[in-house]
């Protein structure tokens, strides 16, 4: 190992071996326990499969696991089809010493308290909410609607909101890198903007679009706050059963391999998405 | 016709902040439409909450400590990327940013399970700095790196070859040229590490944080317009904080001589 290649391990070290102990560690130890047994607050280290047969025959804990896959498939859907046209408009349509400006307006309400973010949702789905009485109030509707609050939409509409920069910014940097002459010449050759949109810059956008898909697919699993609050009983998802596991039930094990299957079944989603949108990306 | 919908968007994306100061300043308890009358008495009830002053001196605590800790490990991290290049770079690099897209429920759970099960510690205030700090290195790190792509890496080199040790010359050139992305990075950390709720509430002992706190609250629908008053002053900091860095980002750039090219991440 040359001079260089040592002092670049030394500088990243403490930053390595932190994310090792704090992180690779701690989800080795999170799987070790999944085949664990809890009587009460002791650990019996005897291994065992009981967990994942409880957390893969249940019928509540699939039906929990296959809705939260339902709901992040289609929070990651709204987010990032209503977001791509706002990445689009910043990167081709906004002046180019005002799009920081830009990109700082659309993060700023992601910086904002989160969970009162999600509380005003509340308020402005709910029966007597904003919603309803401006709809009631223009007369376009006699009775407030009851779908908006309480249910799997609730939760689409809140994450859609709370991942929006998520997917703005990584679209918009892929955007930003697609050579504008590209266009051009595809415009020379006879293509339209829709043909040229469709077939250069879609394709090229591929990297951003996928960075995006899993950085708000992956969390969104995990978000317990967002059904709980806005979710309704028919609203929650397998985050609210693992934090049930360990805060309330006290069983640490079952909670571990409900982490562990939700995981899985996640990365496996994310892994065939990113092969397909890589194969779709060379194409273009 | 894609103007307004660029519009609409970020109408949706105001909503929830804006509605915030109406309620806040609503003399009435609930929180729906038609609008009470006009108070500031809800602003003022925050001034008499114990609880609340000491859930907030705890989250301050744990917020600026993890600011620093992370900016500092990321501070590591990021020159080790942009100065050398070394086995294993893509792998460790990988792991250092993974908590960007873990789940927080994830990393919540992974720090129980060993600090309870497998260390029998009690929770405090270090097992959420602990926590936070590992979820804020990975903006650290992405802020960093962008000020240290900016930087000129001859200038460094230039000084080593005036006679300048490793150390002075990082100390005397480049970290005032970073500096700016330094102080962002401790923005931003401070400002995820103040809202950040999941990690707190699986970790937090006898102490609440500022989020666990109001999560109580919301229960309790008397205390609601106060949560309001709470949260439209909480934004109002937020986005000062946020202003700072930016403007921070910007003159970062200038005086590194290049164009701007786009927000933090």
């Amino acid at each position: 190992m040359d001079d260089n290649a040592r002092r670049g391990l030394l500088l990243i070290s403490p930053t390595a071996l932190y994310a090792v102990g704090l992180l690779a560690v701690p989800l080795a130890a999170v799987l070790a326990i999944s085949f664990s047994t809890q009587d009460f607050l002791t650990i019996d280290w005897t291994p065992t499969l009981a967990n994942y047969r409880e957390a893969l025959s249940e019928p509540l804990y699939r039906e929990l696991l296959g809705r939260s896959v339902r709901v992040a498939a289609l929070v990651t859907l709204a987010t990032v089809i209503l977001s791509f046209p706002v990445a689009y408009y910043v990167s081709f349509h906004v002046d180019p010493s005002r799009k920081s400006l830009w990109l700082f307006l659309i993060t700023i309400p992601f910086w904002t308290s989160y969970l009162i973010r999600i509380f005003l949702w509340k308020v402005i789905l709910g029966f007597n909410g904003v919603v309803n009485s401006s709809l009631t109030g223009l007369g376009l509707i006699d009775e407030p609607l009851t779908f908006l609050l309480y249910n799997a939409n609730a939760v689409v509409i809140t994450l859609a909101h709370a991942f929006a920069p998520f997917a703005i910014l990584p679209i918009f940097v892929s955007l930003e890198r697609i050579d504008r002459s590209l266009l051009e010449a595809a415009r020379d050759l006879g293509e339209s903007h829709l043909t040229a949109f469709w077939r250069v810059t879609l394709p090229m956008a591929m990297p951003g679009v996928t960075a995006a898909v899993l950085i708000v697919f992956i969390p969104t699993i995990g978000d317990y706050v967002t059904p709980r609050l806005v979710g309704g009983p028919d609203g929650l998802m397998i985050a609210n059963m693992i934090q049930t596991q360990f805060l309330r039930l006290n069983n640490a094990p079952l909670g571990a391999a409900l982490s562990v299957v939700a995981m899985a079944t996640v990365g496996l989603i994310a892994v065939a998405f990113a092969l397909w949108a890589r194969r779709y990306g060379s194409k273009g | 016709m894609l103007r307004g919908y660029v519009i609409a968007y970020l109408v949706f994306l105001y909503a929830p902040i804006l509605l915030l100061p109406l309620f806040a300043f609503n003399a009435s308890t609930i929180i729906a439409f038609p609008l009470d009358g006009f108070t500031t008495s809800w602003f003022a009830e925050l001034w008499t909450v114990d609880a609340l002053h000491a859930a907030l001196a705890n989250s301050l605590f744990i917020a600026v400590l993890s600011a620093v800790f992370a900016t500092l490990l990321g501070l590591a991290a990021a020159r080790a990327a942009a100065k050398y290049k070394f086995p294993g770079q893509r792998s460790l690099t990988g792991l250092i940013m993974l908590p960007l897209i873990l789940p927080e429920i994830i990393v919540a759970v992974a720090l129980l399970v060993v600090v309870i099960q497998v260390m029998g510690w009690p929770l405090s205030r270090w097992t959420i700095i602990a926590a936070h700090t590992l979820i804020c290195i990975p903006f650290s790190v992405a802020i960093l790196n962008g000020a240290f792509r900016n930087l000129d890496a001859a200038l460094e080199e230039a000084a080593v070859d005036l006679g300048e040790t490793r150390w002075s010359a990082f100390q005397r050139v480049t970290l005032p040229l970073i500096a700016p992305g330094i102080i962002a990075s401790l923005l931003i950390g401070f400002t995820i590490s103040l809202d950040e709720f999941i990690i707190a509430s699986f970790l937090s002992g006898a102490e609440p944080t500022l989020p666990v706190y109001i999560w109580g609250l919301l229960r309790f629908p008397a205390r609601l317009p106060v949560v309001m008053a709470l949260g439209t002053r909480l934004v109002l900091a937020a986005v000062a904080l946020l202003a700072l860095a930016e403007v921070l980002r910007r003159r970062g750039v200038a005086r590194a001589g290049l164009q701007d090219k786009g927000g933090f991440l």
